[in-house]
């Protein structure tokens, strides 16, 4: 069955206010749980502020080639919502004096936004250290007008972080949807091909490994490990690190665990596996997520939950670093599948 | 009461087993624990070796909780579905061998 976005098929999930609904009721009502607020007051670690703003992550927007049954983003081929070129120009200018020395791309597929390459070029020219493209991978053999991307990449020296959920093709594709893994190995040969995941290549290519189910990842180095004995020995292909990420109770996650009847376990798993040393490190405290239309968020999380920053300052065209800087961290129990064992962030693990 | 014997929600209440004992509750916790770390085995063998014990024993909690250990650690279905066939071997080889006690005593009670 071709899945499509649960907006297409109108899902009450679609909503963010009934997914902050769910995540508040239940066992979270009874106390069955601790809320994750009350779970950060007993370890005097309530309010969650900001650090230092190291990481601008971009979501250019919702369109995807894929409809993988996991996505928080809920992004399909079926999604329209896409950042203009006024708004990139307005990330461009804030970039320059945030003083950010990440910029991460992402959506949906960014790729498919028109203005992508043009958005790269001018990324690229304003001085950050390391721009992140967050490709699904399978949009680089999906067309011939995205052939070229492994090129495009090399030419601005753009750090490419890629999905893969397991180096077998069943669990890959049973998350991601069929043909996916083999499009994936055809565009990671690609990318080892130009020199990106070589060893020692200044080109960077990492991984991205996300359960392809209703439990949370294992060990990262562990897995790293795994996957690239499994890699190099099956297809050849390189690559750099493995960061593990674990799955937010969110979107269209959020649909698989209800209908699955995981919901409960699964936030059981995340709480039990709470870890306090993840708190500290958690991403929204040194990233700022900006929507394809330019509003701010804690993270990406948020920006799916609709949960807009909570400051006076909440449109990238008024950005002010010093005002954001004294927001407080909009949470709610999807911030637990943060804190979970190592913790989870779009870097990976948050904990030594 | 539930009116099951086995009632999955119990596994997550495994730890307050310590309530009614804790200190041999909690040696066993520190034992079980050290034993599952990386060693001579690999943590990952040791899982595989769990999953086919918890078969043998038939304990269902203990088939749940390694069944998900088992995906938290990349272990494949095939590698699983190995695991439980080596406890299925050896237990019903541990079958089959007393049948040369059955072969013997047949003979000895024979003419
Ligand atoms: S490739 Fe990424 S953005 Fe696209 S549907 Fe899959 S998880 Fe979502
Ligand atoms: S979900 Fe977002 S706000 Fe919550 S802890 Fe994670 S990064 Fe922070």
């Amino acid at each position: 069955m071709k899945l499509k976005s649960l907006k297409k098929r109108e899902n009450e999930l679609a909503n963010a206010k009934r997914q902050l609904e769910i995540l508040s009721n239940g066992i979270f009502q009874d106390e069955e749980l601790p809320t994750f607020r009350s779970k950060l007051k007993t370890l005097n670690l309530f309010p969650l502020q900001p650090k230092i703003l190291e990481i601008l992550q971009i979501n250019v927007g919702y369109m995807c080639n894929q409809v993988c049954a996991h996505c928080h983003v809920d992004a399909g081929p079926d999604r329209k919502e896409i950042m203009t070129r006024e708004t990139m120009q307005q990330c461009l200018d804030v970039i320059k004096d945030t003083g950010a020395h990440t910029l991460d791309l992402t959506g949906g597929a960014p790729e498919m936004n028109p203005l992508f390459r043009w958005f790269v070029e001018e990324a690229t020219k304003v001085g950050v250290k390391d721009v992140i493209v967050r490709s699904n991978l399978t949009i680089i053999t999906a067309n011939k007008k995205y052939n070229d991307l492994p090129e495009f990449f090399k030419k601005h020296k753009v750090h490419v972080i890629s999905s893969m959920p397991h180096w077998t093709e069943g669990k890959t594709d049973q998350q991601r949807g069929d043909g996916v893994f083999n499009a994936s190995i055809k565009a990671l040969k690609m990318l080892n091909a130009v020199g990106y995941g070589m060893p020692n290549s200044d080109l960077k290519l990492d991984l991205v490994y996300n359960p392809s189910g209703a439990f949370l990842p294992g060990n990262q180095a562990a897995l790293e490990a795994d996957f690239k004995k499994a890699l190099s020995e099956k297809f050849n292909i390189h690559f750099h690190n493995l960061f593990s990420i674990t799955n937010l109770p969110i979107s269209r996650f959020l649909d698989y665990l209800i209908a699955s009847e995981n919901y409960e376990d699964y936030m059981y798993n995340l709480v039990e596996a709470f870890n306090p040393a993840a708190v500290k490190n958690v991403m929204c405290t040194n990233t700022l997520s900006v929507s394809w239309d330019g509003w701010l968020y804690d993270c990406d999380f948020n920006q799916m939950l609709e949960l807009k920053v909570d400051s006076p300052i909440q449109h990238i065209r008024d950005f002010n670093k010093k005002t954001l800087s004294k927001r407080t961290i909009c949470i709610s129990q999807h911030c637990y599948g943060c804190t979970a064992g190592a913790g989870s962030s779009c870097q990976g693990t948050v904990v030594q | 009461m539930s009116n099951t014997y086995y009632e999955p929600s119990d596994l997550r209440k495994f730890g307050t087993i310590t309530e009614w004992s804790e200190e041999l509750g909690k040696k066993f916790f520190d034992y079980y624990g050290s034993v599952f770390e990386e060693g001579a085995l690999s943590a990952r063998e040791k899982s595989l070796i769990a999953l086919a014990v918890s078969h043998v024993v038939k304990c269902p909690y203990c088939i749940d909780a390694y069944t998900q250990d088992g995906l938290k650690r990349g272990i494949t279905k095939e590698e699983m579905m190995e695991a439980v066939h080596a406890g299925a071997a050896i237990e019903s080889g541990a079958t089959l061998v007393h049948s040369v006690q059955m072969m013997n005593k047949y003979k000895k009670l024979s003419m």
